[in-house]
């Protein structure tokens, strides 16, 4: 059977030689066609995602209110008054503040969940799975919109139990030391089922006959979680908290719809910065505003090269078990 | 006889009893998820209420007295019924175009290699993590000048730009596991470069498909940023997302309406997840695998 294909492609061979991947001669008429499949990708995130990343560059170095064509070319002025800025340096702060409080939760607390929700024996896992996972698939800009009747100080639901019990009126998202903490309990609880799905991946790749070995040589709960779960899910650990970190910059939906960045700027992440100083200002200041874009994408982008190589390292370290 | 019958049920009694911890176990985790759903239970009860009920009602679920009217108004007064119609076209049309281009150049990166393609997958992985905040000021900018700021059509193709890495990766992974002799027997047939991808490679990719068109479904449905920027002047073309936020600032005594507003908005998606959770959990778990 091996042999007769090996022999059918050998007479083949000057047809097929054509698409070969290790020969990157083609007919022109191939290429053609290659080039057209491209074709909507290339035109469609070339437009939209490749060159705003360049241009971002070239705006943040004009000064310009997004209205009137002329843009005056200033240098690097605008990096000075967005590294002048305590504003921005607080969206900065806010934004890892933010991160710092999301991650660790997200990641551990979800890995109990899944370990609770992996387990074979346990019945109406498959319900139990869906409700864990609903908050993730509706749309976060009305979450935001809910939540903040939900938690509002007078006439939410939440506060007016909280009278019931002889509790004061909480302003939850008002009060600048609660409003971040608050926005962070329900970005956990908002994408909670994502980095559980994550886990619940990283589970099934342990075979479940490691475990019934280990506990037929007399090994208890705690030592299978210790010596098989926790080595095996090692290499995972570092994609899923870097999968979680890039995740935490994509907040501006439930920021804006929850606070707007308010009060007085104690939840102003990088992204409503930028939204406020080109979108919401009176007078637009797109140059400065793409400043500020341009520190945030070199940011995401460290981040980002860390990924790869935490991605690396995993890989390296899953390899060596096998 | 009657030995034998005591017998079995003692056994199923025995059987019953060992499974006794996980039930307990998983009723003490049906009530974790009853609250954990607890605000899409409250926001469809509070859209059944009226504005008087819903201060006064606490966290009670069951309203005393359905009103229906809230969703009338919504529908009607709050336009949702035209903003549910803009969304469902921009997140149909751009699910179609999504999942075709990334399953187009998925297919070429992973069967062929030609100048440039390793340069071509190095941008795509690149750009895995581009935030909006980021290239909002240039799309906006890029839209004006091609005078599709303001229009459903460009908001489409905007957000059929964004990088969307991960379904061509998807696509690019199981195009490349496919073995060599079915592409093979296609052009033996005497099909070509078009008609090989058409009839051959995409309908075996039909899992894939599903994935990306659920995902990019989700994603473009529940987008904000974008279409808030698109709007902004014209607020009769404001998806769902950008509506409640409006709704919230030109109407905010109307709660219930409100509510009524968020349920029409969520159920679609809530109803797409639960018929095709499958696929969608498949495309998440990707991340990991991959």
């Amino acid at each position: 059977m091996q042999l007769t294909r090996r022999q059918s492609r050998r007479s083949r061979a000057d047809v097929r030689a054509l698409d070969r991947p290790q020969r990157p001669r083609h007919g022109w008429k191939k290429t053609t066609w290659i080039w057209i499949f491209l074709l909507p990708t290339v035109v469609l995130y070339g437009v939209y995602t490749i060159y705003p990343i360049i241009a971002s560059y070239w705006y943040s170095l004009v000064e310009w209110n997004g209205f009137d064509a002329d843009q005056q070319f200033v240098g690097l002025s605008n990096y000075r008054e967005v590294f002048a800025d305590p504003l921005f340096w607080n969206s900065f702060k806010v934004t890892f503040l933010f991160m710092l409080l999301v991650v660790p939760a997200r990641v551990l607390l979800t890995l109990l969940v899944a370990m609770v929700l992996n387990s074979p024996k346990l019945p109406l896992i498959g319900v139990l799975r869906s409700a864990f996972f609903i908050p993730v698939v509706t749309t976060t800009a009305i979450i935001g919109v809910v939540m903040r009747f939900i938690l509002d100080p007078s006439t939410g639901p939440i506060n007016s139990l909280l009278i019931k019990l002889g509790g004061g009126g909480v302003d939850f998202l008002g009060d600048q030391h609660l409003a971040l903490p608050t926005a962070a309990v329900l970005y956990i609880w908002k994408f909670f089922g994502v980095t559980m799905i994550y886990w619940l991946a990283a589970l099934q790749t342990i075979p479940y006959e490691l475990y019934e070995a280990a506990r037929i040589d007399g090994a208890g709960t705690w030592q299978l979680f210790r010596h098989i779960t926790v080595p095996m899910l090692k290499p995972f650990l570092i994609i899923i908290t870097v999968l979680t970190i890039e995740e935490t910059f994509h907040n501006f939906d439930l920021m804006y719809t929850l606070t707007a960045g308010g009060p007085y700027f104690h939840t102003e992440i990088i992204e409503i910065y930028i939204y406020r100083w080109a979108f919401a200002a009176p007078i637009p200041q797109l140059g400065h505003a793409s400043a500020a874009a341009v520190v945030f994408g070199l940011l995401v982008a460290i981040v980002g090269a860390v990924q790869l190589w935490g991605v690396y390292a995993g890989r390296r370290l899953r390899g060596e078990q096998r | 006889m009657t030995a034998q019958l005591t017998a079995v049920r003692t056994d199923r009694q025995r059987r019953l009893l060992r499974r006794l911890p996980w039930w307990i176990a998983a009723l003490f985790l049906v009530g974790i998820a009853v609250l954990w759903i607890f605000p899409f239970l409250w926001m469809l009860s509070a859209s059944l209420k009226d504005n008087m009920e819903m201060f006064t009602g606490g966290l009670r679920l069951w309203p005393d007295k359905f009103v229906w009217d809230n969703y009338a108004r919504a529908w009607n007064d709050a336009h949702f019924g035209r903003y549910l119609i803009n969304t469902v076209v921009v997140t149909v049309v751009t699910v179609v175009i999504v999942t075709i281009r990334c399953a187009t150049a998925g297919y070429v990166l992973a069967r062929y290699r030609f100048r440039g393609s390793k340069i071509f997958l190095g941008v795509l992985v690149a750009t895995l993590f581009v935030p909006t905040g980021y290239t909002i000021i240039p799309v906006v900018k890029v839209s004006m000048q091609l005078h599709l700021i303001d229009s459903l059509s460009g908001m489409i193709l905007a957000l059929s730009g964004g990088a969307y890495v991960s379904a061509i990766l998807l696509y690019y992974g199981y195009f490349r596991q496919i073995p060599k002799e079915l592409e093979e027997a296609a052009v033996v047939d005497g099909a070509g470069f078009v008609r090989t991808f058409f009839s051959v490679m995409l309908p075996l990719a039909m899992p894939v498909t599903a994935t990306v068109a659920v995902l990019t479904f989700i994603t473009t449905w529940n987008a904000f940023f974008l279409p808030l920027v698109f709007t902004f002047s014209r607020p009769d073309l404001r998806t769902v997302s950008v509506g409640m936020q409006a709704f919230v600032g030109e109407t905010a005594t109307d709660w219930s309406g409100m509510a009524a507003a968020g349920v029409i908005s969520i159920v679609p998606v809530v109803v797409l997840f639960i018929v095709l959770q499958r696929y969608f959990v498949e495309g998440i778990s990707g991340a990991v695998k991959s």
